[in-house]
């Protein structure tokens, strides 16, 4: 695969020989973990195994809290209480599935902007981007659901006012809205759907994350410098990469681990920080809560969508939110062809550095008015943001691909890696002198 | 820019993501003054104090159970160890004192260890079973909730200001009178409870307000969150299992890489 020169799976003893040819599963596994990765991967790269490691938890987790899980409205809420208090480790399931989705959004958005700032969605790894974005919007959905299911005050007026947007699309709106809820309001119906889709959903995302790693494995991972490796001898290939295992295996386990340390103690010790006391308060059709707001990951963009308190032309202000909302994701559909850029990371990209951080401020700022009042100064504060999440994607990244005066990559990987970690050969004569640490 | 650049960058937003994500606490109609009680529970290391929920039992049973119910609460829990820890006769007579409604008689009958407290008596009255957890008394600086990891969600401490918050002001709206405050941030339908000589403590302990307020709401956080002792233990243990392995990866990451990388960055 990728691509790059290097050694290929051989069987050698009689047994795998046999199984080989009749299922070639063992060259799969050997080819896929031996592939040749960019040996100046920093510790941007790392999130993808914190992501696989997500969907593997929640699963595991999901899959127990359905045992014990009544999904409807009058059950709901009674039996994740059941959980808390007498199901064995309940608590623990609970409440490492509910901040295991806000890791897995923490996760999801360093991995995007690290895709980004180092140009991971520029030609050839469109295909890998974009079946990305397709995870994202499905985790979205995903977490969406599963935020209603415990039926609680915030689940069901999250439920009411996301289904709301889909009302205000015009003439068939109200139908579509109909037609997702299973009837006029949030009711049982809406819930037993939900639940079924939560389950469903994260079984789809599992086999898009395959596509995801065999496209990447196809084109070879990106690395800091955006430049590819060199393909045109295994020699050279060998000199700017190294096998995923073991390098890159205990490299990933080790970020692994120590993230899993800090979410450890958020789940021991915090488990409720993360999450809106309102949810702690059965759902109650009659009683609007004060403020209604998504949990933080989705905050951003429920902040574009409330930005648009004005009409433009024929569209009310309640669709125009709408479609600020969902073109807030499309645009990033988009990335690999709004870029013009014939460089490829942005370390080498000085004006691009300036703009793309204050993207990074942007949505955080974002986050930060969507769990506002929607009332001034969070109001004009949206919209500039929404101005600006707008403005870098189809205005200044084409423009900097012209404007822009790149600075010279490095010709190679390998000149890369030893720029920074000076030439293996020292290495090498001072590992002799020293016993390793 | 570098990686590390990079890095902290991001860092520094994950840390803006943790304090946004409660930031919806705020719900504060008015001014609202929650005062920070010191709980035993509190921090990584904080226990329930067991003669605490025995008190604030006692307070719920004959304050609040006039009007408010604990239907997530079953009688069996308050044998529980990290719970009040009643010996099992005391928890027996506790529940024998009830009377709940069997729908298999079609009566009411004494209630035994597995049924639960009664729900609220009155229509309006909430639940108190998770109110501790339902409730933020701290969301601070601006919407961010980035105090709660300092000073907890403050559920507890909302409760005891609640209940030691009343101004003596009321007033009529609708033909109902509501009461003055502060920590409700306004008027609000429940009535004071406390009047002086109100519980008289088995142990020995003087019953101020103060007292009775922190004893109920810890005694409410009990009720909310039952397996915090366990969970804070096993918290704790997967953290240091957890150092440990990281160390471990730490070392066996940098040998492996050693040979690739020569002495400049080691």
């Amino acid at each position: 695969m990728s691509g790059i020169p290097h050694d290929h799976y051989e069987p050698k003893s009689a047994p795998e020989k046999w199984i080989e040819s009749r299922l070639p599963i063992i060259g799969l596994l050997y080819n896929t973990l031996m592939i040749p990765t960019p040996k100046n991967l920093n510790w941007m790269w790392i999130w993808g195994i914190v992501l696989t490691f997500c969907l593997v938890l929640q699963i595991a987790t999901g899959i127990v809290l359905v045992m014990h899980y009544n999904p409807s409205v009058g059950g709901a809420f009674a039996s994740v209480e059941h959980i808390m208090r007498n199901v064995n480790a309940g608590w623990a399931l609970r409440y490492t599935h509910a901040n295991g989705a806000s890791l897995f959004f923490f996760a999801v958005y360093f991995h995007i902007f690290r895709g980004l700032y180092y140009g991971s969605y520029k030609a050839p790894r469109e295909i890998t981007w974009i079946i990305g974005m397709v995870i994202y919007i499905l985790m979205m959905a995903t977490v969406f659901m599963g935020y209603v299911l415990p039926w609680g005050q915030m689940s069901f007026w999250g439920a009411t006012v996301i289904t709301g947007l889909f009302g205000a699309i015009p003439l068939i709106g109200e139908s579509i809205q109909t037609w997702l809820l299973g009837g006029p309001a949030v009711d049982n119906p809406t819930l037993t759907r939900f639940f079924s889709l939560h389950y469903l959903l994260p079984f789809v995302i599992a086999a898009l994350v395959v596509v995801h790693i065999w496209a990447f494995h196809t084109t070879g991972n990106n690395n800091p410098t955006g430049v590819e490796v060199r393909r045109t001898s295994r020699k050279e290939a060998e000199a700017d990469t190294l096998p995923f295992w073991p390098y890159f295996v205990i490299k990933d386990l080790f970020a692994l681990v120590f993230i899993l340390t800090i979410f450890s103690a958020v789940v021991g010790f915090m488990p409720n920080f993360l999450g809106h006391p309102d949810n702690y308060i059965e759902a109650n059709p009659l009683v609007t809560p004060a403020h209604i707001v998504p949990e933080w990951y989705l905050l951003p963009f429920y902040a574009m969508l409330r930005a648009i308190t004005f009409d433009v032309l024929f569209i009310n202000s309640k669709l125009f939110g709408v479609i600020v909302m969902f073109g807030s994701l499309i645009v990033l559909f988009l990335v690999p062809w709004l870029d013009t850029s014939r460089v490829r990371s942005g370390r080498f990209r000085p004006m691009f550095k300036v703009w793309f951080w204050l993207l990074v401020v942007d949505f955080v700022v974002l986050m930060w008015c969507g769990a506002m009042p929607p009332e001034q100064p969070f109001v004009i504060i949206s919209q500039l943001g929404a101005l600006y999440w707008f403005s870098f994607f189809l205005v200044i990244l084409p423009l900097l691909g012209v404007l822009e005066k790149p600075k010279a990559p490095p010709a190679t990987i390998e000149d890369d890696f030893r720029a920074h970690y000076g030439d293996p050969g020292e290495a090498a004569a001072q590992g002799s002198a020293q016993p390793a640490e | 820019m570098t990686a590390r650049t990079l890095l902290s960058g991001l860092f520094a937003i994950g840390l803006g993501l943790v304090g946004l994500g409660t930031a919806p606490a705020v719900a504060a109609e008015g001014e609202r003054h929650v005062h920070d009680f010191s709980f035993s529970f509190e921090g990584p290391f904080g226990r329930y104090d067991q003669s605490q929920l025995q008190r604030g039992l006692q307070v719920y049973t004959e304050i609040c159970s006039a009007c408010h119910g604990l239907k997530f609460v079953a009688f069996r829990t308050l044998e529980n160890e990290g719970g009040p820890a009643l010996s099992e006769e005391a928890m027996r007579a506790y529940a024998a004192q009830h009377e709940v409604f069997d729908v298999a008689l079609d009566d009411t009958r004494v209630a035994t260890p597995t049924d639960f407290f009664p729900p609220s008596n009155v229509p309006n009255a909430p639940d108190l079973s998770l109110m501790a957890k339902a409730r933020a008394g701290f969301h601070g600086p601006a919407g961010l909730g980035l105090n709660q990891i300092l000073f907890g969600m403050g559920g507890p401490e909302y409760i005891a200001s609640v209940v030691t918050g009343f101004t003596g002001e009321e007033k009529e709206e609708a033909g109902t009178t509501l009461y003055e405050n502060t920590a409700f941030g306004g008027y609000m339908a429940m009535a004071p409870v406390l009047y002086g000589d109100d519980v008289t403590y088995a142990d020995g302990t003087v019953a101020t307000p103060e007292q009775i307020a922190q004893d109920v709401a810890a005694f409410l956080m009990w009720t909310a969150e039952p397996k915090m002792m366990e969970r804070k233990r096993s918290g704790l243990t997967a953290v240091l299992f957890l150092t440990v392995l990281t160390v471990l990866l730490y070392f066996t990451n940098k040998t492996i890489w050693a040979p690739h990388k020569g002495k400049k960055h080691g």
